[in-house]
């Protein structure tokens, strides 16, 4: 399903000539894994209470999450048509209202997980969970530590964060800016963590069951591969702002 | 003001067991009741204020009316992009309540001033924007905020020594206006606890000149009473607005959109306010800092003499 989630994001993004490629394509199989096998969600009823809640604090990454929520049955395929034109459905970032299941507006980066944590504090004693996608890149931002410092004094126990570990963020290696270990930082700040293939469906499955379990924040901190999918970009700083070409399958199609 | 507003939430959280109260490590000697009887529903997020306002967000993407508190400076500007982005674009049932607006954090210093957050906070898509002038406007306007659905911003100030509802039976809404004193010649404008400096003013000028002066207190800033100003200003000679608040965006700016608009020319206007070329950086407390800058009776009175 990572792979129908890639080949929607590369036509999308080839159709309408845009960039943020890249950063699609590392959380697909993330987003696989979220809709197809974790959430309790129900595409007949998005508004349904009991389900669970996405963020897609990277909000860059919205391809994959329009392509993920289409074909869970949220809405027709072929809304992704109007992904970035004119006229269309879907900006470069998630708005909530432009389609069932887009739970947040997001864009800025650092704004999901506080949102996230509201979510989980008014649901705190309900059954749902709350998922917050956040970039590495995104963990340069302050205001994601006053986040994740409030989760830990809360001690929420319905909120999981997952860090798309691609290793790359806007003008260089993540590394360059935070040279550290993520995980060290975010247990500092009382949450659980796990360290997993970001790529690997089964292990991802497995590491968000346990988050889901767990009676604190949890972050799964996956390593992806920035670009996956396009071996000519993957692992680059390119990635990124790749606009790729239609796939010659699909050109045949339309 | 902080008082009346606290009595107000106290009486609201009981009626409404979706309200949320948040704070940002503000509220000692003011906050506690709230903690006390309502322990579940009151927080101290800390000196956190991009988390407390993207918090509220969530919070209310989930069904609750969550206030989120802290001092005007702070509620406003450190977290605006949570509440451009957050708060305003997603329309949501966020209440931003800032304290000590304008030069109510006087001496200490520029930091704590706060005289940007009217002309900020009014830019904004769907923001309702209130700033009482004192303890009747304060308890009215909190009851107003948490019983209307969608963003608001609220400044809070000190509450000067006045009561006009007292005179009359008034009624509070969002975008409405009152007359607080009758007069048909010169027409002085005026938001937040600078009411009583405008009510002085009034008589002064009233007094010296023969002239008679009305004085409009506009709690509501968005929306704006547009009918109230323009019927008193259509028979006035000289329209003057007066804010505890930089003169750029404020309740000048809005009152003088209002009167071009609606085709008010050939009076004199001016909007006294604070300087917007220059932080303050006299050391003092309030009346001291607003003296410096022209807004108490007398020299407003000289001025406004001199401009008629």
């Amino acid at each position: 399903m990572g792979k129908e989630i890639r080949r929607l994001v590369i036509e999308m993004s080839a159709r309408s000539r845009s960039g943020e490629t890249g950063s699609s394509l590392s959380i697909s199989d993330l987003l696989a894994v979220l809709y197809f096998k974790t959430m309790r969600i129900d595409p007949k009823k998005p508004e349904w209470s009991g389900r669970d809640r996405f963020v897609l604090s990277k909000g860059h990454g919205a391809a994959a999450l329009y392509a993920a929520l289409a074909l869970r049955g949220f809405f027709p395929q072929k809304l992704l048509l109007g992904h970035r034109v004119n006229g269309g459905a879907f900006h470069g970032h998630p708005s909530k209202g432009a389609a069932p299941g887009i739970e947040a507006s997001t864009g800025a980066l650092g704004h999901g997980l506080s949102v996230g944590i509201g979510m989980a504090y008014a649901l705190k004693d309900t059954k749902s969970k709350v998922y917050v996608l956040i970039g590495d890149g995104e963990c340069n931002e302050g205001s994601i530590w006053e986040a994740a410092l409030s989760a830990g004094a809360l001690r929420l126990p319905n909120l999981v964060a997952i860090i798309d570990d691609n290793k790359f963020q806007g003008f260089g290696p993540s590394s360059e800016t935070n040279p550290f270990d993520l995980a060290k930082q975010w247990k500092s700040f009382g949450w659980e963590t796990l360290r997993v293939d970001g790529h690997d469906c089964r292990a991802l499955e497995q590491a968000l069951g346990k988050a889901a379990r767990a009676r604190k924040p949890f972050v799964v901190i996956a390593d992806t591969v920035s670009g996956k999918g396009i071996p000519a970009i993957e692992n680059t700083l390119g990635a990124h702002y790749h606009v790729p070409e239609m796939p010659v399958a699909s050109r045949k199609k339309k | 003001m902080r008082r009346d507003f606290v009595a107000q939430v106290l009486l609201e959280m009981e009626r409404d067991p979706s309200i949320v109260f948040l704070t940002g490590d503000l509220g000692f000697n003011a906050l506690e009741s709230i903690k006390e009887r309502f322990p579940d529903r009151f927080l101290n997020v800390g000196i956190a204020e991009q988390h407390l306002i993207g918090m509220a967000a969530g919070l209310a993407l989930e069904g609750k009316k969550p206030i989120a508190y802290s001092i005007a400076s702070f509620a406003t500007m450190r977290p605006y992009e949570q509440i451009r982005n957050d708060v305003s674009y997603q329309n949501l049932d966020v209440k931003i309540v800032g304290t000590g607006g304008g030069y109510n954090y006087a001496s200490h210093g520029a930091t704590h001033h706060t005289v940007e957050d009217i002309a900020i906070m009014n830019v904004l898509p769907h923001m309702k924007v209130l700033a009482p002038g004192y303890s009747w406007e304060a308890r009215e306007a909190t009851k107003a905020m948490l019983r209307h659905t969608g963003p608001v911003y609220m400044r809070l100030g000190k509450s000067p020594g006045v009561a006009y509802e007292t005179k009359r039976r008034f009624s509070f809404a969002l975008g409405k206006g009152f007359v607080v004193r009758e007069g048909a010649d010169v027409v002085l404008v005026c938001t937040g606890n600078v009411l009583d400096v405008a009510l002085a003013a009034a008589e002064l000028i009233e007094k010296k000149s023969g002239r008679s002066v009305a004085v409009l207190s506009m709690p509501s800033l968005k929306p704006f009473d547009e009918k109230l100003l323009l019927s008193y200003a259509k028979k006035a000679k000289g329209i003057f607005t007066i804010e505890e608040h930089s003169t750029t965006g404020g309740l000048g700016a809005i009152a003088a959109s209002a009167l071009f608009t609606h085709g008010i020319d050939g009076r004199k206007f001016h909007a006294f306010g604070l300087p917007p070329e220059s932080f303050s950086k006299e050391v003092g407390d309030r009346d001291h800092l607003l003296k410096k800058v022209g807004l108490e009776a007398g020299a407003l009175a000289r001025s406004i003499l001199r401009l008629i």
